[in-house]
């Protein structure tokens, strides 16, 4: 970005410069480029506005989807109706949500941060090969995983019953890249030579991981968590291949099953609603979270917080 | 790397393995023994009381039964996994250059020209990403039922209205799979074109390229690397997608792979025939995982 200032004037900031500076050819490259302005609000209404909607109905007087027939709150907390907190698998699997976004975030962080440290620093075949596993994890097709993990829970290792347990163990599995990739990111730019002046001046090898490293560390882990708890609130293949009785169905499960009959409805929206609101509440905390950490680190604005908790 | 921290590293490499210990053991047994269960049971066989699978460990004693069953199922007569594959192919290709073509003047725009509203265009840019899948799903099923807010919009401007979109049409499967995964592509073109040396651009304007002669020779160039991560992200799951098809159609003429493997998943004697089609799905996307992994395992150490 800063390369573009040279020639501006030297009062203007990077961005004005962007939009103000001289063309020297033919007409101004840095003309504002209205046709690819107006495109991308129109995707950004394209994306938007149907979940808005969506939310909007949820808050429907009426049964229907489709027609407004004014506020409320029934089929949140209606009696007599199927709301979220009266309907026992409504409700129910607002709970397996939560409990399986907490349980994978607790065993997934810890275990994929210490691969993480482990993997950069044991450079050995074997540490490369498990690092291929790692990345494998992420770009394989998420029904591939869950089948083949289907088929170990009920053919092979089948003390790991179908329900919660095997749910955790899957979700797991399946988001353990996150951390391992963000931190293992992250190390890399860190360098050693924080360490290793630890390590001078008298630090044990755990003392400096604990002391330094850590540290520093932080705003990556804490990133990674909002991503794995994100990600397991969202996730729908494994667990549905992995859930065993409506009891260990989540949100996810529950509206797919019932999208065409059984509880349709604007309840299967309040609880979409609820999914939503659960996420943009670990986003914004995410967010918040990142920035409250890396404060005092240079060049780490907004832009770089709200980058981080999307994972990019 | 100094030669200190090499030194270190091999004293403590005790310490870094005792670390890594618990990943991978977590992957060891839950993502690569699974994948042998699976093998096991492609080519093991069936218990014909119980319709039950019988998982075969010994790969020696391997069947090729549930194989040559799904051969039969792909390319004999009355083959019908034939067409749900050819479509799942067009399906994906269709819909990964859609999201593609949509993603790019989009990332680009907001990378290069957002200026002081970046926060705000990125904020809204990562809020689809936000929004889980079923939710985006339902709001289309929404939309698109009849006597929803398209058909009204439809009869509005005078053309008909009482379309069943969600009776197993195509387009409205293609479009779904476009409006699911594109906020990943979006994020992943953002990441890789952000970091484009606007030098560059700079230097090919200033060397009297034209404003197209410059996208064309240098931006798109750059671009390359940004457009294949961004064809993976959306092209690999969605050929395992059973999903959004189910939520928008469910209607046979709309069924893909991952549909196929999941029937076959719940119905009890064809469990090893799920399991063979899971492999050569697995099979054939292994060639491009591979030099996926490869490729970005070899940018991100060039960067170090």
């Amino acid at each position: 970005m800063a390369s573009v200032v040279g020639q501006s004037a030297p009062t203007a900031s990077p961005e004005q410069a962007q939009v103000a500076g001289p063309g020297r050819v033919r007409g101004n490259p840095w003309r504002r480029p209205w046709a690819m302005e107006g495109f991308t609000w129109l995707y950004i209404i394209w994306s938007i506005v149907p979940i808005a909607i969506a939310v909007l109905f949820s808050f429907n007087k009426g049964a229907s989807q489709a027609t407004w027939q004014g506020f409320s709150t029934k089929w949140y907390v209606g009696k007599g109706v199927t709301s979220v907190l009266h309907n026992p698998s409504l409700h129910h699997a607002v709970i397996q949500t939560l409990v399986l976004a907490v349980l994978t975030t607790v065993i997934c962080v810890p275990i994929g941060v210490s691969f993480a440290i482990g993997i950069d620093r044991w450079r050995s075949k074997t540490s490369n090969g498990l690092n291929f596993v790692m990345i494998f994890s992420f770009v394989i097709p998420e029904l591939l995983l869950a089948v083949a993990l289907f088929l170990l829970v009920t053919q092979g290792l089948t003390f790991i019953k179908l329900g919660t347990p095997a749910e955790v163990a899957g979700l797991v599995v399946w988001n353990i890249s996150w951390p391992a990739i963000i931190v293992r990111a992250r190390l890399i730019s860190i360098g050693r030579t924080y360490e290793e002046a630890a390590a001078d001046l008298g630090a044990s090898r755990l003392g400096a991981i604990r002391r330094v490293l850590l540290p520093m560390l932080m705003p990556a882990i804490f990133a990674s968590a909002v991503l794995v708890f994100a990600s397991t609130v969202d996730d729908f293949v494994i667990v549905e291949q992995l859930s065993s009785t409506s009891n260990t169905q989540p949100m996810s499960v529950l509206i797919y099953s019932n999208v065409h009959g059984g509880l349709s409805g604007p309840a299967l929206n309040a609880l979409a609603t609820i999914m939503l609101v659960i996420s943009l509440i670990a986003a914004l905390i995410g967010f918040i979270g990142y920035r409250w950490l890396s404060r005092g680190e240079r060049n780490k604005g907004s832009t770089e917080a709200l980058t981080a908790v999307a994972g990019i | 790397m100094s030669a200190i921290g090499n030194t270190r590293d091999r004293r403590n490499r005790g310490l870094w393995i005792a670390l890594a210990v618990p990943g991978a053991i977590w992957l060891l047994v839950l993502f690569v023994a699974p994948f042998y269960v699976m093998l096991s049971v492609a080519g093991g066989g069936v218990n014909e009381f119980f319709q039950t699978v019988v998982p075969v460990w010994n790969p020696l004693h391997w069947s090729s039964w549930n194989f040559s069953a799904v051969w039969h199922e792909i390319f004999g007569s009355g083959a019908f996994i034939g067409a749900p594959a050819l479509r799942t192919l067009i399906y994906t290709v269709i819909a990964t250059v859609l999201a593609l073509a949509i993603s790019y003047p989009v990332a680009y725009f907001v990378s290069r020209y957002a200026g002081k509203r970046k926060t705000l265009y990125l904020v809204l840019l990562i809020a689809p990403f936000w929004v889980s899948y079923m939710m985006r799903m339902l709001a289309w099923i929404d939309l698109l039922q009849q006597g929803g807010f398209f058909n009204s919009a439809l009869s509005f401007f005078g053309l008909p209205g009482n379309t069943d979109w969600l009776g197993g049409k195509s387009v409205t499967v293609i479009l779904g799979l476009v409006y699911g995964y594109i906020p990943y592509v979006i994020l992943v073109l953002y990441a890789f074109l952000d970091r484009i040396d606007q030098s560059l651009l700079e230097a090919a304007r200033d060397l009297g390229l034209s404003k197209w002669r410059t996208f064309w020779h240098v931006t798109i160039p750059l671009s390359k690397p940004a457009l294949i991560a961004g064809t993976f992200i959306t092209a690999l799951p969605m050929l395992g997608d059973y999903y959004t098809n189910q939520l928008l159609s469910g209607a046979p003429g709309t069924t893909m792979v991952g549909n196929v493997i999941e029937g076959q998943l719940d119905s009890p004697g064809e469990v090893g025939q799920g399991a063979v089609l899971s492999l050569m799905l697995l099979v054939v996307l292994l060639i491009p995982m591979i030099w996926y992994v490869v490729s970005t395992a070899r940018a991100s150490s060039e960067n170090v």
